[in-house]
């Protein structure tokens, strides 16, 4: 059970451990919870995956329906991302319009899925200015433990990575086809505790935490999007160390997505 | 519910007598419930029934924000049902749509007839429903999940709240419907059951039958929701006659 | 798990004394019809038509002149002189708002508190996210909850963390006549202070918290089966002893909860003979 009050005492604490190299759940500075992932949880999308790390639990569904290209772009296909942050996954959310917090996360996996051009977007064309795929990535918020944005990119790679094109479903072709992925993009989310910087921040690190970076990284070794969040500041010597450490763990993530499993 | 696709209208009852999936017309969908299935909430449960995939969550009793919606002589209890936008075949915008909302007030109001809510003044009983894969019946399997999930969080309330809906198929009344047939058939009644009192704290009905065939669909309703029950029990029996639960 | 646990069934593992483990409690829940043996309803209740029944998921328990559910799970019930951590949640002119992990927030007054406060200056001594230990003083009957911060124990929270169980597993983690706790305490060589409300406070170094964090882990999974003490004993002394505690602070030393909840089995001796399995 979360509670609705964060406690200072545990800021304090974190700080303290984190000085001495330790984590409150026993894990390293720079050590993931368990993640794991498990494709094809939801038989009425294109595409899914539930991802896991540690308690924090993300459904992402892949819908794919025939619409209108962009008038600038009229030989691709349309990619949009929504992260919804339901109240079931955690007292601090609560019903309405969406939160800022969900938009920052939809931003954040959209920037990295689109940057590193996971889904080759001409290839959603059908015809020329008039049809192509519209491809709706949704991410939904099941368990909120920390780090939403890490496991919200899993499932939507996940997702992505298992998809089908219904193409018998809407006429345009005899056979559905898979959903062609060309580029895997993971995100690794840091958070500043005092001069210790941690991975995979858990909900009590995060509240405590004096700033949070994010870094996505492909496996062309490129850096595909980053976003710094929460109040706190890092050195650009920071940044360069912790893209380092974002390859090294972009590695272990991304083979999790794309064979499932946990690793 | 709508779809997408073949129009052609299915044969729902074979001349043998079973249904499109091969069920008998008094025969449930497989049911799975897991009691606690979230880390984060007071109480918790996952359904999957048939090809219906439903989360419950329940928050409290705790304070009510806004203040002004306290009750001074009991709590509320605020249900909001919700469909993830890849849970249909077309996907649905993100948000309440008028069929949630209403969804989610009469099951508001099942719940707020079995909750003892004048023990917790002035707070509120908030039930989560998230609905992840829909194939008919979500209302019923989302009362299904919450009302585990309620009993997951100690919330004192008369029974457990077990539902189904029944519907007419090819001219007969049958229990549980599928996509399939809720989409063709002539009619569908789900309805959630106190068992202690045998009374309905759920009904509503969508399409026609005559008044034998309502109260046949009322008794297999009631059989079914007892069968329901059983299973209920036995999810938080596992969760807690062991001793764990409660994370 | 879901290894078919029904009323009635004789409990695995015997250990501890044979008098409190030979009888396997009797779980019920939301709906289902208690045996009165001629009691009357007691909290977790209600009666309808001569007959009682379970209006919460819990243990059966006669405390003659009633039958009662104890709930396995849920928010924090308030009962008058429990000891409990809360965290201040909100900050008024002459009162601050607790957070207790109850269906309702405590207002502590600043009249409760040990300190000379001038109204308007409550900020200066608790602010929000402080961590408390106090004392339910009283429960009105619109559901307030009146706390003290005055009396032994009872004071702000400083160092060490806190780690929440369900309030249904205290009397597990403080044990026959505190016999768990002070195992616990012993043997990791940390300071531990435990809330009624289910929050338990952990002083030491990292070492002992980590093992007394696991303790808690392990009575919070297994917590009904008997033998319970010596399995934790062994989960501690498995791992390297940590070293005492080398800075002590003050003041937590929160007087010990009190214990009536902390029994196993209720002493009652008529019911021997469990009812029936109906299901």
């Amino acid at each position: 059970m979360s509670d609705e009050v964060s406690a200072e005492i545990l800021t304090t604490h974190l700080l303290d451990l984190a000085a001495k190299g330790q984590r409150m759940d026993g894990r390293g500075i720079d050590q993931y919870r368990p993640v794991s992932i498990e494709p094809g949880f939801v038989e009425t999308a294109d595409g899914s995956a539930l991802a896991h790390i540690g308690d924090t639990t993300v459904l992402c569904g892949i819908k794919l329906e025939p619409g209108k290209p962009f008038p600038d772009t009229p030989n691709a296909g349309v990619l949009t991302t929504n992260a919804e942050l339901v109240p079931l996954s955690s007292p601090m959310f609560e019903p309405g319009p969406p939160h800022p917090r969900a938009i920052e996360v939809s931003r954040v996996i959209d920037r990295a899925i689109r940057a590193a051009e996971t889904i080759d977007l001409t290839k959603l064309c059908v015809t020329p200015g008039e049809k192509s795929w519209v491809c709706y990535t949704d991410i939904h918020v099941l368990d909120h433990a920390g780090n939403l944005i890490d496991t919200g990119m899993l499932a939507a790679l996940g997702a992505l990575t298992h998809a089908t094109l219904p193409n018998k479903r809407f006429g345009i072709a005899e056979a559905d086809t898979s959903l062609e992925v060309n580029h895997f993009p993971v995100e690794c989310t840091f958070a500043r505790l005092g001069d210790a910087i941690v991975v995979d921040p858990s909900v009590e690190e995060e509240q405590a935490a004096q700033g949070r970076l994010t870094i996505a990284t492909d496996e062309a070794n490129r850096i595909v999007a980053m976003q710094k969040g929460l109040i706190g500041a890092f050195s650009p010597d920071d940044v360069k160390d912790l893209v380092e450490r974002a390859f090294r763990h972009g590695d272990r993530l991304r083979a999790v997505a794309r064979k499932g499993g946990s690793g | 519910m709508g779809s997408v696709g073949a129009k052609e209208v299915p044969v729902l009852l074979s001349p043998e007598g079973l249904r499109i999936d091969g069920r008998h017309l008094e025969e449930l969908r497989s049911i799975r419930i897991v009691a606690g299935a979230l880390h984060g909430a007071d109480g918790s449960a996952f359904v999957e029934w048939g090809a219906n995939k439903v989360m419950a969550a329940v928050y409290g009793p705790r304070e009510v924000h806004p203040r002004h919606l306290q009750q001074n002589n009991k709590a509320i209890v605020q249900c909001r049902y919700n469909m993830a936008a890849f849970s249909v075949d077309e996907r649905k915008r993100p948000g309440l749509d008028r069929r949630s909302q209403e969804i989610s007030k009469v099951i508001s109001e099942a719940f707020e007839s079995v909750i003892f809510a004048e023990e917790f003044p002035r707070t509120s009983i908030d039930i989560y429903i998230e609905v992840l894969q829909a194939n008919a019946g979500t209302r019923c399997a989302g009362v299904v999940a919450a009302s585990v999930a309620l009993a997951d969080a100690g919330i004192p309330m008369v029974d457990l709240l077990p539902a189904v809906a029944v519907g007419k198929v090819g001219g007969a009344i049958a229990l549980d419907l599928k996509k399939e047939e809720d989409n063709y058939g002539e009619a569908d009644l789900p309805m959630a059951l106190v068992p202690q009192s045998g009374r309905l704290v759920l009904l509503q009905m969508e399409g026609h039958m005559t008044r034998e065939e309502l109260a046949k669909a009322l008794d297999l309703g009631v059989t079914g929701c007892r069968a329901i029950y059983e299973k209920m029990k036995q999810a938080l029996r596992d969760r807690y006659a062991s001793g764990g639960g409660a994370a | 798990m879901a290894h078919g646990n029904r009323p009635g069934r004789p409990s695995g593992g015997r250990g501890g004394s044979p008098s409190h483990s030979a009888r396997e409690r009797i779980l019920v829940l939301p709906g289902e019809e208690l045996p009165t043996h001629g009691l009357r309803p007691g909290t977790g209740t209600y009666r309808t038509s001569g007959k009682v029944y379970a209006s919460v998921l819990g243990f059966v328990q006669e405390r003659p002149p009633f039958v009662q559910v104890t709930p396995l799970s849920g928010r924090y019930i308030p009962k008058p002189d429990d000891t409990i951590i809360g965290y201040v949640a909100d900050v008024q002119g002459t009162f601050w708002l607790l957070d207790i992990g109850a269906p309702r927030w405590a207002p502590l007054h600043m009249t409760g508190t040990p300190w000379k406060i001038e109204i308007g200056e409550t900020d200066r001594y608790l602010r929000i996210g402080d961590a408390v230990v106090v004392r339910v003083e009283n429960l009105d009957p619109t559901g307030r909850i009146g706390v003290t911060m005055v009396g032994e124990g009872l004071g702000r929270l400083e160092g060490g963390t806190i780690v929440t169980v369900s309030p249904a597993k205290i009397p597990r983690v403080i044990g026959r006549k505190g016999s768990m706790i002070e195992s616990i305490t012993q043997i990791t060589g940390a300071r531990v202070a435990v809330g009624q409300n289910g929050r338990i406070w952990i002083d030491g170094t990292p070492e002992a918290i980590v093992q007394v964090r696991k303790a808690l882990e392990m009575i919070e999974g297994t917590g009904h089966r008997s033998g319970l003490t010596e399995r934790v004993q062994e989960l501690l002394r498995s791992s390297p002893r940590a070293a005492p505690t080398e800075k002590v602070r003050l003041p937590p030393n929160p007087s010990r909860p009190s214990l009536d909840r902390a029994d196993p089995v209720p002493g009652d001796p008529e019911e021997t003979e469990p009812p029936a399995d109906e299901h």
